[in-house]
């Protein structure tokens, strides 16, 4: 027996149903992302009523359970930018450096070879990162530079460029692959060497890439827990040497929420302590976005 | 019909439920971080042997488990101290009788590194350091050298103790470092050569030199003793003198050859 062929409004219903379908789908994953939105301010505001959000960002000092307790968390927002801020300047050269040679220079084999193995990287979990620079590097800072405590700014530094060279890298290979040949040829045709076109045509037509590569890269570095808390020593100062032992904000979080008394003071200052870090990568995801629209290479006409 | 038979008989199995934590065969118990692994060991041992009874634990602190024995959510209430006179005054008024317990004692040791030349230190020295006024290992008598302060993140149980028993109320210094577990102390410490910080009896290994308080050696024999500073004792208060599933639990967390032979793995000093 022959199929009828479906007459075009049935087949127009069917289309408005599947797309409904996945309108849906993009529904919940959004919804569940606003829930918790909302359920981090809910918790976290409280705390206003108590100190005010001057106090809050700008105190120098965080004794959550003293009586009467102190939350302010400006050290804690100063390790977290410090350290994101040395992380990206030992991830950032060595991430769209890598990626560079991966999509311009490197062999068709190696590049096969390479890329997943630094994509292997992200895959560590962060509490074997964190471990590791722990038992092995924090010693061997103590030794080397004779400080007094390896878990420090520095490590914990190393230890988020570590986790965002993969991020980095990645995404800026991409967008360094993607620019179109066209343009190299064109460079290369009007004499310029090798480097000259990888300095000046290729890398700046793949700018726009290559930047939304490293703030993703930081804000996965300012985000991250694990790593900070295992090894950035902890200290609530604000850091004046790249050896001080600070306290990251997600560090403080996670040490102290698992017995902060439900809905109590302390639990809602750290809850507040999350909106600031929501709003730090807000900030870094939303300036992501505008740079990867706003300078992004369209074809090979325009440069 | 049919449905609405069944509606209303699990209406009722939900009122029932609801109404009293207390029936036959449960318990609950609520309170307490510190003394929440223990309760927890001694919970699923117990529930092994008596496969009746369903023990559900939960923690919150000990503030909050006094609150939920003064008003009924709770059979057994865990604390790290005794029960502070205006919770035994809003008890009664609650019509509500807290007997207390003692099911272990926490005991809290200095700990550095194993290559240290000090080997006792004053409470008021530990003070010092802790708040950050001794910065140097040869004020106390050790080589020359940073003292690199470890301390617990202040919502811990073993912060408390130090807190109270050592700080007296005093900050600890923000300089100090924080870690979030007995066993990250303890791991920080062994690695740093110019480290001092805490960890509960349970946790002290060859990895560490742990020094004398007041010229006492930490140890089950001076904790139970009362002559070691740095120690307390750790409750399971009831509504009066407990009954039925209750009791038979407390009587087997107290029972030398039972429940207590399960405190000190849990990390903690037994009753004998």
């Amino acid at each position: 027996m022959e199929k009828k062929p479906q007459t075009g409004r049935l087949r127009q219903r069917r289309d408005k149903r599947i797309s409904l379908v996945f309108f849906g789908v993009a529904l919940v994953s959004i919804m569940a992302l606003a829930l918790i939105v909302i359920f981090l301010f809910k918790e976290g505001l409280p705390i206003f009523n108590k100190v005010s959000v001057h106090d809050f960002i700008f105190g120098h000092y965080w004794y959550p359970t003293d009586d009467p307790a102190d939350f302010g968390i400006f050290p804690l927002i100063m390790a977290s930018i410090a350290v994101t801020l040395v992380s990206s300047i030992i991830s950032i050269p060595l991430g769209v450096m890598t990626a560079i040679y991966l999509a311009e220079t490197a062999s068709a084999r190696m590049r096969e070879l390479a890329k997943p193995v630094v994509e292997l990287i992200a895959a560590l979990p962060s509490v074997v990162i964190g471990f590791f620079g722990m038992v092995v590097i924090a010693p061997f800072l103590q030794e080397t530079f004779g400080i007094p405590t390896g878990l420090n700014l520095f490590n914990a530094s190393l230890m988020l460029a570590f986790m965002s060279i993969p991020t980095i890298c990645s995404i800026s290979e991409d967008a360094i692959y993607s620019v179109p040949v066209e343009l190299k040829e064109a460079s290369l045709a009007l004499g310029a060497t090798r480097w000259e076109t990888i300095a000046f045509v290729t890398i700046p037509a793949s700018l726009s890439g290559i930047c939304t590569a490293i703030i993703l890269g930081m804000s996965r570095a300012i985000g991250e827990t694990m790593v900070v808390l295992m090894v950035a020593g902890g200290a609530t100062l604000i850091p004046s040497s790249i050896f001080d032992p600070v306290r990251p904000l997600p560090a403080s979080i996670a040490a102290e929420m698992g017995e902060a008394p439900f809905r109590g003071d302390h639990y809602s200052a750290l809850f507040a302590s999350g909106i600031i870090l929501f709003l730090f990568t807000l900030i870094f995801n939303m300036v992501a976005d505008h740079i990867s629209h706003r300078f992004k290479q369209v074809g090979a006409s325009t440069l | 019909m049919k449905l609405r038979g069944l509606i209303l008989v699990l209406f009722a199995a939900i009122l029932c439920f609801a109404a009293s934590p207390v029936i036959a065969g449960s318990i609950v118990i609520k309170g307490s971080t510190t003394v929440l692994p223990i309760a927890q060991k001694i919970a699923e041992i117990y529930m092994k042997q008596n496969r009746d009874v369903k023990i559900t634990i939960s923690g919150g602190g000990s503030g909050n488990g006094i609150k939920a024995l003064i008003d009924g959510s709770t059979d057994i209430a865990d604390s790290s101290r005794f029960i502070k006179s205006k919770e035994i005054k809003h008890a009664v008024e609650n019509k509500i009788y807290p007997v207390p317990f003692a099911v272990a004692y926490d005991c809290i040791i200095p700990v550095v590194h194993p290559e240290n030349n000090v080997y006792n230190i004053t409470l008021e020295q530990l003070k010092a350091i802790f708040k950050g006024e001794i910065r140097n290992w040869k004020d106390l008598g050790g080589n020359a050298g940073p003292i690199v302060v470890i301390s617990r993140d202040t919502s811990s149980g073993t912060y408390e103790v130090w807190a109270k028993k050592v700080m007296k109320k005093e900050r600890v210094y923000p300089g100090a470092l924080l870690q979030a577990s007995n066993g990250a102390v303890a791991q920080a410490v062994s690695k740093n050569k110019y480290a001092i910080g805490y960890v509960g009896i349970g946790y002290v290994d060859k990895s560490l030199k742990t020094l004398t308080v007041n010229g006492i050696k930490g140890s089950v024999e001076t904790t139970l003793n009362g002559t070691y500073p740095i120690s307390r004792p750790l409750y399971m208060f009831t509504n009066g003198w407990p009954e039925g599933d209750t009791l038979d639990f407390i009587n087997f967390v107290i029972n030398p050859e039972k429940g207590q032979k399960y405190v000190g793995p849990a990390g903690f000093v037994p009753l004998y």
